[in-house]
C-alpha cells in the first residue's frame, strides 16, 4: 500500500439524529454529523460561499464561514466556490483501510472520465485495485440494478399509486437534503431506492463472501467519490442500521497516485474488471439515469440553482404531471462536475464518450443490444426509513409570534441598503432581517446602519464640544453657540427616533 | 385589512411582462413557509394563486391580487380588468378554453385553470360579467 496524505478522519459510530436547532446554528463550525467542513486556517473570511449557498446556510462570524447544520444539503457548492480551498468534505482517513483484512474499492463510474491516458475502463480498474485493494467492483453494474429496479417501481407507482407529477431521483443526496429541507410537498415523489453506491456494495460484499472464506468484518467496502455528499449517506443510511460502505475516499485524494499506476502498468498486468455495460458508463452524465429506464418522458437537469427552479414550478403548478421521471442533480456536468473531482467536467464528458463507445461495442460483441437486465426485485433495495420535513424558514411554532416576527423582519429589511454586500456575515440582507428576529444577529452588524449611527453621533459630539458653561462663554461667541445648540437638539430628535 | 390581526400583502399583475408572471404567488408561499403554515395547505394556496395568477396575465391582462393571512385562514384575491367570463358555468367545465392558440402553445389554455382552482380552494367567490373584469376570491381553512 502506498503512502496517502492524511486527511479529516471521520468520526465513529456518530449518527445524525433528525432535525438540528436552528437556533444553536451560529454557535458553533460544524465538524460533525455532516460531510462539509472548514479548515479554520485557510478560511479568510470572505463571503463567496455565503452568496452561492442555494439555502443560505453559511454565515460569516468572527472571519470565519459557519455552517448552520440543520440547513446544510452538502451539495458542495462552497467546496466549489472557496477561492482559498478552505472547504473540505469529511472523507475516510486512508489507514483505516489497514482495519480490513479484505478491501473492496467501489469507484464511482465518473472517474472513467478522469484520465485522458488510460486506454479502456479495465486500466483504470487494474490501477485502482493495485493502490491497495483486493479487488475492485463497479459502482456503473450497481447503477444498472437500480435501473432494473426503478422501472419496476416506476410501473407500480403508476398503477397504484395516485401520484401527481413526476418520480424524482435520489441517486445524488443532495437532492434529498434539498427536498427534505425546502420541498416538503415533493417528499412523495422521491424514488425511495437505495443508490447505485449502496447497492454495488452489497453486491461487492456478497460477492467477497463467494471468492473468500472472510466474514463480515474483516471485508471492507470503500467508495471513490466524485462526491462531497455521499459521506453524508453513510451517517444516515436510509435502508438498514448501518450503510453498507465501510469508507469514502475522492477522487482528489488517488488522482496522482492512480495516474501514475495507469502510466506504468503493462499490458499483461492488465485485469478484466468491468462488469457493466454502456448504460451504467453512461449514468454519472446528465440524462444517464433516466435513458436507462425505457420510459417516455424524462427531464434531467443538473446544477443545484437550476434543480431549485424546476422543484419551484413543480410545486406550483400541475406543468409537469405528464412527466414520467426527473433525473436532477446538485452538480453541474452532473457527476462527472462532482465537487471531488479533479477534471473540469467538459472534458470529462469527452473522455466519457470514448469509454462509452468502448462499452457499448464490447456490448454489441455480448449481443446485448437492449437494456441489461438485472435480477433485482425492488423492495430489497427500499427505503425502510421515513424522511422528516425539516422546517428551516419557520420562524416561529406560534402563527401569530410567527407574523409578528415576519412583519418585524420587512421592517428591519426596509431599512437595510438592499445591496447585499454580505459584509455582515449573512448573504443578502433579508437574510440579515431574518437572523436579527431569530436574535442571531444585530442590526448594527449592517455597516451602512453603523455608520449612520456613527456620524450622528459624531455630529452629536461635534455639537456638544462646541458648547460651554455658561460662567465661560465670552460675548463674541453667544451667537454662534445658541445656534448649534437649536441643531444638536434637533438632531437627538432623530438619533432617538431611531 | 383591520379585522384581527393579520398580515397583508399585495402585488401587481405586469401583463407587459410574461417573467413576473407567478411571482405573487411564490411570494405569499415563502412567506406561509415563514410562519409554518402546513405544507398541504401550502401546497393548494400555490396551486390556486397560480393559476388565478396566469389567468389574470393571460385572459385579464393583468391586474392585481391580494393576500390576507390570519391565524385561522388565507384570503387571496385576485382581481383583473379584462373582458370578464362571458359564460361561468362553461369555464367551470375541465377542457373548456377561450384561450388564444398563441397562449396554447406556451403550454396554456388546457381548459383547467377554473376547475383546478375549485379543488383546490375551501371557499370560492367569482365576481365577473361581460365587460366587468374577473374578481375571484379564495379562501383557505386554517386549524
Amino acid at each position: 500500500m502506498e503512502t496517502f496524505r492524511m486527511q479529516y478522519s471521520a468520526p465513529k459510530g456518530q449518527k445524525r439524529n433528525g432535525p438540528v436547532k436552528i437556533a444553536s446554528g451560529l454557535q458553533e463550525p460544524i465538524k460533525r454529523y455532516h460531510s462539509i467542513t472548514l479548515d479554520e486556517d485557510k478560511c479568510v473570511g470572505c463571503t463567496s460561499c455565503i452568496k452561492r449557498c442555494p439555502t443560505e446556510a453559511i454565515r460569516v462570524h468572527k472571519s470565519k464561514a459557519r455552517i448552520i447544520n440543520s440547513r446544510c444539503i452538502d451539495c458542495g457548492e462552497c467546496i466549489r466556490v472557496c477561492p482559498h480551498g478552505a472547504k473540505h468534505a469529511i472523507t475516510t482517513d486512508l489507514l483505516e483501510l489497514d482495519n480490513y483484512k479484505y478491501r473492496v474499492a467501489i469507484p464511482a463510474p465518473a472517474i472513467y472520465g478522469q484520465y485522458r491516458s488510460a486506454r479502456s475502463r479495465n486500466h483504470i480498474l487494474t490501477a485502482l485495485k493495485k493502490l491497495g485493494f483486493d479487488d475492485v467492483f463497479e459502482v456503473a453494474l450497481g447503477a444498472e440494478y437500480v435501473s432494473n429496479a426503478t422501472r419496476q417501481y416506476l410501473k407500480t407507482v403508476k398503477k397504484e399509486k395516485n401520484l401527481e407529477g413526476p418520480v424524482i431521483s435520489t441517486a445524488c443526496p443532495a437532492i434529498i437534503r434539498l427536498i427534505q429541507v425546502r420541498f416538503p410537498n415533493l417528499m412523495d415523489n422521491m424514488l425511495p431506492l437505495e443508490a447505485p453506491v449502496e447497492v454495488a456494495a452489497r453486491l461487492a460484499r456478497e460477492k467477497a463472501k463467494r471468492d473468500t472464506s472472510y466474514g463480515d468484518s474483516a471485508i471492507g467496502i470503500f467508495f471513490i467519490s466524485p462526491c462531497a455528499s455521499k459521506m453524508f449517506s453513510q451517517y444516515f443510511p436510509l435502508r438498514g442500521e448501518k450503510s453498507p460502505v465501510d469508507g469514502v475516499i475522492s477522487f482528489q485524494e488517488i488522482y496522482m497516485n492512480l495516474r501514475n499506476k495507469i502510466k506504468s502498468l503493462k499490458d499483461d498486468e492488465i485485469e478484466d474488471l468491468e462488469q457493466a455495460t454502456n448504460y451504467g458508463v453512461r449514468w454519472p452524465s446528465p440524462g444517464g439515469e433516466s435513458m436507462a429506464l425505457d420510459i417516455n418522458k424524462f427531464i434531467a437537469v443538473d446544477g443545484i440553482h437550476d434543480v431549485v427552479k424546476i422543484f419551484e414550478t413543480i410545486e406550483n403548478s400541475n406543468k409537469f404531471d405528464d412527466i414520467d421521471f426527473l433525473e436532477a442533480l446538485a452538480c453541474k456536468g452532473g457527476c462527472l462536475g462532482g465537487a471531488l473531482t479533479v477534471k473540469n467536467h467538459f472534458v470529462s464528458q469527452v473522455i466519457m464518450k470514448t469509454m462509452r463507445d468502448e462499452a457499448k461495442a464490447k456490448d454489441r460483441e455480448n449481443e446485448l443490444t437492449d437494456l441489461p437486465n438485472r435480477d433485482i426485485d425492488y423492495h430489497d433495495i427500499l427505503w425502510d426509513k421515513q424522511l422528516e420535513h425539516i422546517p428551516i424558514h419557520k420562524l416561529d411554532t406560534d402563527m401569530a409570534k410567527a407574523m409578528k416576527k415576519l412583519e418585524r423582519m420587512e421592517k428591519i429589511a426596509d431599512a437595510l441598503p438592499s445591496l447585499d454586500c454580505g459584509a455582515c456575515g449573512a448573504p443578502s440582507c433579508r437574510a440579515l432581517a431574518e437572523d436579527i428576529v431569530r436574535d442571531e444577529a444585530k442590526i448594527t452588524d449592517c455597516v451602512f446602519v453603523l455608520r449612520e449611527r456613527v456620524r450622528a453621533l459624531a455630529n452629536q459630539m461635534f455639537e456638544l464640544e462646541s458648547m460651554l458653561p455658561p460662567t465661560m462663554i465670552r460675548d463674541d461667541k453667544r451667537d454662534s453657540d445658541s445656534e448649534a445648540e437649536h441643531r444638536h437638539e434637533s438632531l437627538s430628535n432623530d438619533v432617538n427616533d431611531d | 385589512m383591520a379585522e384581527k390581526s393579520g398580515m397583508h400583502m399585495e402585488y401587481d399583475i405586469n401583463k407587459e411582462d410574461f417573467n413576473s408572471a407567478g411571482e405573487a404567488s411564490s411570494k405569499v408561499k415563502k412567506t406561509l413557509n415563514m410562519l409554518g403554515v402546513d405544507n398541504k395547505v401550502i401546497k393548494r394556496v400555490a396551486i390556486a394563486m397560480y393559476e388565478a395568477e396566469i389567468n389574470a396575465f393571460i385572459h385579464g391582462g393583468g391586474g392585481m391580487a391580494v393576500a390576507d393571512i390570519y391565524t385561522d385562514k388565507i384570503v387571496i384575491e385576485i382581481s383583473d380588468h379584462g373582458k370578464g367570463i362571458e359564460n361561468l358555468e362553461l369555464a367551470m367545465q375541465e377542457g373548456y378554453s377561450t384561450a388564444s392558440e398563441e397562449i396554447r402553445m406556451m403550454g396554456f389554455g388546457a381548459g383547467m385553470g377554473l376547475p383546478n382552482i375549485k379543488k383546490n380552494v375551501d371557499e370560492l367567490d367569482i365576481r365577473t360579467g361581460p365587460g366587468e373584469g374577473t374578481d375571484l376570491k379564495m379562501t383557505f381553512k386554517l386549524n
